[in-house]
């Protein structure tokens, strides 16, 4: 059994230690938000966070996460009102959706870590997040649109 | 004077009573050799006592010697994956064979509860245990011998006042004749130096305390110096670095491979936090050592620790330019399907951008890892990954080992080395990621 914070509850799921994190939140604990894509760390469609940074879900075995803090696009704004979901909507990034919870989960990361990113930037950052869809232009300009809505917000702060 | 007459004039009676006169002046001598040998050997049990009660050590000197244990790393080693701290058995794994810590809570009757102070200090200083065995100097005492008397007691304070566990280690599986433990005294006479930390007057105070840290009680030779055949450090390349239980300690001299010099700064950083920006963070047997050793000290001993490693590495007088290679766009990574690899599986965390480095993003054109002579500690990361307890705290790694195939990990590790250094491919990468693949699965 290993304990956690899942959104900022405390879980303590059943299933052995090294059952991948995916699983666990997916088919133990209900959260089908998350998506399995390759299930070998190189699509980023399972992408969520560990202590506030993006992962990938599928190749983390749940016991390495014991005492950790857990994020999935369920908790990432308990509203839905995280600028990237905001920006997808106005976007309209997504085309069939599957990969975008884990590009939401991976973007966050990005503007956390450059809040006002370069072409390159995100693509370095978002290149392990593929879309099947080829939604890539639209995603980048959600992404850009989330960064203006951070910056926007913290100027009225 | 006459010579020996050559032995075929001899007569055969003649030469038999020769042969057993040299017969019995040798055995005399070897007989002699054993008896001074055992003389040397011989050390006397010391009286077991009850065991002291906990009331009897005061709390400061309880609180100095809890540092002190830290900066020893000791519960590291006596302490068993999933065991209770202190309480042994786990296994250091040597060329002799496996040798298990011993149960140093003070446990009547598996522990160190009957040992006097004496016995202690005796053991610390001489590597000789409470009944007069000698110990392994898998118990780095070569190094403990430095240790200051008030360190030593305020050490006893703390151990006769943890949670006595009932606990035995394993048998030791060391080949004959290395498990006699008496041959120890000969080792000792070739190789141990007894005797407390002598300052030196040269160096300024903050120096004699990192030096005394880390040559005594922090024992770092102990991984980051090449051993002989015979299991003793090479003094002469003191801090050379050395491979050790799969892993790479890297040297902490000017023969260290990091692109970027380790300043006094950087090692404080490092030691401190777990992972320094310009290099990256601790990885394998040296994670323990900072988060549940030297986490332990107060920042002033960390500083004084990397004022001593400064000093070693030369890094005060070497220049402090940009990293020589820089990470690749991905306008370049399009054209190559090992950068594709990369860019894929690494680069979402593994991009520090033109930024100054940041340790959250470790930038791996500065990473010793991937400079060091030998692959295996780049190897064993991407094969086990990080834990949240690892490097910097709270953030970990997945191990790619069930997502990365041999040949994965073989692309990966050959197209880092020859983007992000200068320094020629690594040798045998195949049989390396094999080896230390298999050794990965059975540990």
């Amino acid at each position: 059994m290993t304990s956690f914070l899942l959104n900022g509850v405390a879980v303590s799921p059943v299933s052995p230690e090294d059952t991948p994190l995916l699983w666990v939140v997916r088919d133990e604990l209900g959260l089908k938000g998350t998506k399995f894509g390759c299930g070998i760390g190189e699509c980023g469609a399972c992408t969520v966070h560990v202590n506030g940074r993006a992962q990938r879900s599928c190749i983390t075995p749940v016991g390495a996460v014991a005492g950790a803090s857990i994020t999935t696009i369920e908790g990432l704004d308990p509203a839905g009102q995280h600028p990237l979901q905001k920006a997808w909507i106005a976007a309209q990034a997504p085309q069939c959706g599957y990969c975008q919870s884990g590009q939401i989960m991976q973007a966050a990361t990005l503007l956390k870590d450059f809040p006002d990113p370069s072409p390159a930037d995100i693509s370095a950052v978002m290149g392990g997040n593929l879309c099947r869809c080829m939604a890539y232009v639209r995603i980048r300009a959600a992404i850009l649109l989330a960064a203006t809505f951070s910056r926007q917000a913290a100027a009225h702060e | 004077m006459t010579g020996w007459p050559a032995l075929h004039v001899l007569g055969p009676a003649v030469w038999k009573g020769r042969c057993l006169r040299i017969f019995s002046v040798l055995a005399g001598l070897v007989l002699a050799g054993l008896l001074v040998f055992g003389w040397i050997a011989w050390y006397w049990p010391i009286a077991r006592i009850p065991v002291p009660s906990p009331n009897s050590f005061p709390q400061n000197l309880i609180a100095q010697g809890a540092a002190l244990a830290g900066a020893g790393d000791c519960a590291v080693c006596h302490t068993a994956a999933g065991g209770k701290s202190y309480a042994g058995g786990y296994g250091l794994a040597t060329p002799f064979g496996v040798i298990y810590t011993p149960n140093i809570t003070p446990d009547a009757q598996t522990g160190i509860g009957d040992w006097s102070e004496a016995a202690f200090d005796r053991a610390m200083h001489e590597g000789i245990s409470r009944d007069g065995t000698q110990l392994f100097p898998a118990f780095p005492y070569d190094h403990f011998t430095k240790i200051t008397p008030p360190d030593l007691h305020a050490l006893y304070a703390y151990l006769m006042t943890l949670p006595p566990v009932s606990e035995t280690a394993p048998q030791n599986t060391v080949r004959f004749p290395f498990n006699i433990r008496y041959l120890q005294a000969g080792w000792k006479l070739l190789y141990f130096h007894a005797g407390s930390y002598q300052p030196d007057p040269s160096q300024s105070a903050t120096w004699n305390r990192g030096a005394y840290l880390a040559t005594g009680l922090g024992h770092c030779g102990g991984c980051h110096t090449p051993r002989n055949t015979m299991g003793a450090e090479e003094v002469r390349q003191t801090y050379h670095g050395a491979l050790i239980d799969g892993w790479t300690a890297p040297a902490l001299t000017a023969a260290n491979p990091s692109p970027l010099p380790w300043t006094q700064l950087d090692i404080f950083e490092y030691l401190r936090t777990g992972a320094s920006a310009r290099h990256g963070a601790a990885s394998g047997p040296m994670s323990a050592v900072i988060h549940t050793g030297l986490a332990h000290l107060p920042d002033s001993d960390i500083a004084a620790m990397a004022v001593y490693f400064a000093a070693q590495n030369g890094s005060a007088s070497a220049t402090t330019g940009a990293p020589p290679a820089a990470s690749e766009t991905a306008d370049q990574q399009q054209v190559d399907a090992d950068a594709q690899l990369y860019a894929n599986a690494c680069a979402s965390c593994h991009y520090g951008a033109s930024q100054a480095p940041r340790a959250i993003r470790p930038d791996l054109s500065l990473a010793t890892a991937l400079w060091l002579p030998d692959p295996s500690n780049f190897i064993l990361t991407v094969l086990r990954g990080a834990g949240t307890q690892d490097g910097i705290t709270g953030v970990m790694m997945p191990g790619f080992a069930s997502a990365m195939s041999d040949d994965d990990i073989v692309r990966l590790a050959g197209y880092l080395r020859r983007s992000r250094t200068n320094l020629p491919p690594w040798p045998d990468l195949a049989q390396r990621v094999a080896a230390l693949r298999a050794a990965s699965s059975h540990s």
